[in-house]
């Protein structure tokens, strides 16, 4: 039977129910999600677990005796790889795009039931029958508009109270001013009403903004998955020398808090007991690891490298070096923000000429004598026809085409505006450790060991959990090599591996004299013999093509790094670009400001910490997925693999969008140059409204569907 | 006319339950996980695998 616990289990005093959510991307099948909501959902203590398959994520409810680690030890023991969560890190779209859907689907409903009236009037329904289907016809519509409409008055509106237009005045005004009229013709008796027009364009304009809304939905939760959530928290030493887990957020200064090698600090502080080395390529952009001993500051967002560490902490939360950067990275967004969308652009020309022109023709007509009442008739019909139906649907459905296609590259696009913004740019800066390098340690000489050697290695290796070990581990495994049978393997923290092999001792050590330059080594001793394995941080596969393609599209590219100018330009030299070392935050920032003043568009592409002011403040930025959490929030795309080439691909795609943007602009435009004298001219019935109005939208949708190869 | 008298009201209704149906299921969250639904009609189930059941 089920080992579900439901919560009427647990006694009532004890500790209410937490929800933790979890990135699992390992999982691929039904078998995994059964496993996983078998094997978790089975625990003591777990009231449910559920998985989400589409954002490969598990949802786990639970008692507060189970931590996350706890949890993450779990779902290890199941064979998968997880990581928390934090509770909507970028804000959720969510209830948006469901409020859009049901608009949606409500003018759905409006739209076809009165389009089934609107069919029978137009075939030829006269006297009562006609009246009567108007009523009906009004009945359906009114309350459709009022509720479908909504986030078009209110968007219109808020443009209007500061003095700006965007697409929604004038749709707003096309729709109640047809509606008004429809209403009016409606009581009078007159032959002509508009609701179904009303209504489609409502429904047209709202299918828009949801595949807008999805594609961002889409984005967040693919990049939610990424976030690792750095040290999410720490263990911090009680008096009495047991240790407890604390949430980073919950840290005091003051705490004393133990960090094992390989794990993230938590909080900046100071360094208490205990040597190691920190990897500061996150904050800092430094690629050789720095030694701390104690009296030492070491940084949140920081991994400790060797051997463990009791630090105080001295600052926690909102006063560490990170969240300097966060409030720097603020201020550099709010350029972005200023950015005007293409269709918003459009509609600053666009609202003044149609509303001129219907304005024109209730003039010109009044002049000809034709009364009030047909007068308007004609201007609403030319309010009508030129709405924006089209040009509504033209950006979003182009972008949404475009972004899928990324994202089956592998490249997630947050939302369309960076899209436009990615199509103008003509300077690439790149951050290099992370970034044009992949960020972690590989062996470079495993080639010179001896089989023999390299399966002690590996054995050595395989038993320990530091970073450098398992980057051993990885490659040797990749090799295809064995293990050798060592015994009585021992890890001496900060020390190395030691073991017994065929009688001999055997171990992998720091090296003796420290080899600093060349970033990281290990010592591996057979006996007497010793042999040195240096690690390095390699370049991503292709990223030499990728600079090359981004010249070819005249995007000249350089490096702006934090690290030593050495460990740069060798970097620099083997791609043959410039570059600029020992930058700080401040001096990404200004780099890119001074670029933005000569006129160009500045696309930043980083992974650090300290990247995340630069990718907030350029024109557009990327960031891979191995990057930080607040790199991958700053940056308009992510980019999942190894690949450098991702940066091209997605230029290119947004350049190829946005030229069937401007496709889909010109289309519009042409229909309306047809639509246009018919409407001034009175010929436009409500019928003839309906055909151009949905041909149009099918035309640009048709065209923008061949986007869906953008991305080769 | 008497026709068009039973006919509209049933259109009306059938457009209503359809709305309806699909505004029961967007509150539902039917369409929160579309590959998941899509490979869990594959999982044999033995009393577990569905909190739902629970």
């Amino acid at each position: 039977m089920t080992a579900h616990a439901s919560p009427a289990d647990f006694a009532p005093d004890e500790q209410r129910l937490e929800d933790s959510r979890f990135a699992v991307p390992g999982m691929r099948c039904a078998g995994c999600i059964a496993k996983l909501e078998g094997g978790i959902g089975g625990l003591p203590g777990v009231a449910a677990a559920r998985v989400n398959f589409s954002a490969k994520q598990l949802a786990v409810s639970h008692n507060a005796q189970l931590t996350e680690p706890k949890l993450i030890e779990e779902i290890a023991k199941l064979g998968f790889e997880a990581q928390p969560i934090a509770a909507n890190p970028l804000g959720s779209d969510n209830e948006e795009r469901k409020k859009l859907t049901r608009a949606l689907g409500v003018a759905a409903f409006g739209m076809m039931n009165i389009m089934l009236l609107s069919v029978s009037i137009w075939s030829g329904a006269t006297g009562i029958t006609r009246e009567m289907f108007h009523w009906l016809s009004a009945l359906i519509a009114i309350p459709v508009i009022a509720y479908s409409g909504r986030p078009f008055f209110a968007s219109a509106t808020m443009a209007l109270r500061y003095m700006r237009t965007n697409m929604d005045v004038p749709i707003s005004i096309g729709v109640l001013l047809a509606t008004g009229m429809s209403l009016y013709e409606t009581v009078t008796g007159g032959a002509h009403a508009y609701f179904e027009g009303a209504v489609m364009l409502l429904f047209f304009l709202l299918a828009g903004r949801v595949l807008d809304a999805m594609m961002r939905d889409r984005a967040r939760t693919g990049i939610e998955s990424l976030l690792r959530q750095q040290a999410s928290g720490a263990n911090v030493l009680r008096p009495d020398g047991s240790t407890q887990w604390v949430k980073a957020l919950d840290l005091r200064p003051g705490d004393r808090v133990l960090v094992t090698a390989g794990e993230n600090f938590a909080a900046d502080g100071l360094v208490e007991l205990g040597e190691s080395r920190c990897d500061l390529s996150l904050i800092s952009g430094e690629s050789a690891p720095q030694h701390v001993a104690v009296g030492d500051t070491v940084l949140a967002g920081s991994m400790n490298l060797s051997a463990p560490l009791t630090v105080r902490v001295t600052a926690s939360g909102p006063d560490t070096i990170i969240a300097d950067i966060a409030r720097l990275m603020d201020e550099a967004g709010q350029s972005r923000s200023r950015y005007v969308r293409i269709a918003d652009r459009a509609a600053r020309l666009y609202a003044p000429a149609v509303h001129s022109l219907a304005a024109l023709a209730f003039v010109g007509w009044m002049i000809a004598g034709a009364g009030w009442h047909h007068s308007l008739t004609i201007a609403i019909a030319v309010l009508i026809i030129t709405c924006p139906c089209a040009l509504g649907l033209a950006v979003p459905v182009s972008q949404v085409v475009a972004a899928g296609a990324l994202m089956k590259r592998g490249i997630l696009v947050k939302d369309g505006s960076a899209l436009e913004r990615f199509a103008q740019i003509d300077r690439a800066l790149f951050d290099k450790t992370g970034t044009i390098t992949l960020g972690r340690m590989t062996p470079r000489n495993l080639d010179t060991l001896s089989p023999e050697q390299q399966s002690v290695a590996l054995a050595l290796a395989q038993s320990s959990n530091h970073p450098i070990s398992r980057a051993l581990k990885d490659a040797l495994n990749a090799q295809g090599v064995a293990p050798a049978p060592v015994e009585q393997i021992v890890e001496e923290q900060g020390q190395g591996v030691r073991g017994l092999y065929r009688g001999r001792q055997v171990s992998l050590e720091r090296p003796r004299g420290g080899s600093v330059d060349t970033g990281a080594a290990t010592s591996l001793s057979i006996g007497d013999a010793h042999v040195d394995i240096r690690l390095a941080d390699p370049l991503r596969p292709d990223a030499k093509s990728a600079i090359a393609q981004l010249a070819t599209m005249d995007v000249p590219a350089t490096i702006i790094s934090g690290d030593r100018a050495g460990a740069v330009n060798q970097v620099a030299d083997i791609l043959g670009i410039a570059a600029q070392a020992h930058a700080l935050p401040q001096d990404k920032i200004a780099a890119i400001e001074a670029l933005k003043a000569q006129g160009h568009a500045v696309l930043m592409v980083g992974d650090g910490l300290n990247d995340g002011p630069a990718l907030a403040a350029a024109t557009a930025s990327m960031a891979p997925g191995s990057a930080t959490d607040m790199g991958q929030q700053a940056a308009d795309a992510v980019f999942t693999g190894d690949s450098l080439s991702a940066v091209p691909l997605t230029l290119g795609a947004a350049r190829k969008t946005m030229a069937v943007v401007r496709q889909n602009f010109g289309l519009a435009i042409g229909y309306n140059i047809l639509a246009v004298p018919l409407a001034l001219g009175g010929m436009v019935t409500p019928l003839i409204a309906a055909i151009a109005m949905s041909l149009s939208s099918v035309i640009v949708v048709a065209n923008a569907l061949r986007l869906a190869r953008a991305a080769q | 006319m008497n026709g068009i008298a039973i006919l509209i009201p049933i259109a009306l209704l059938m457009g209503f339950a359809g709305l309806a149906a699909f505004l029961w299921a967007m509150g539902n969250g039917q369409f929160e996980d579309p590959d998941g639904s899509a490979m869990r009609i594959l999982i044999d189930e033995e009393g577990d695998g569905d909190d739902r059941a629970a």
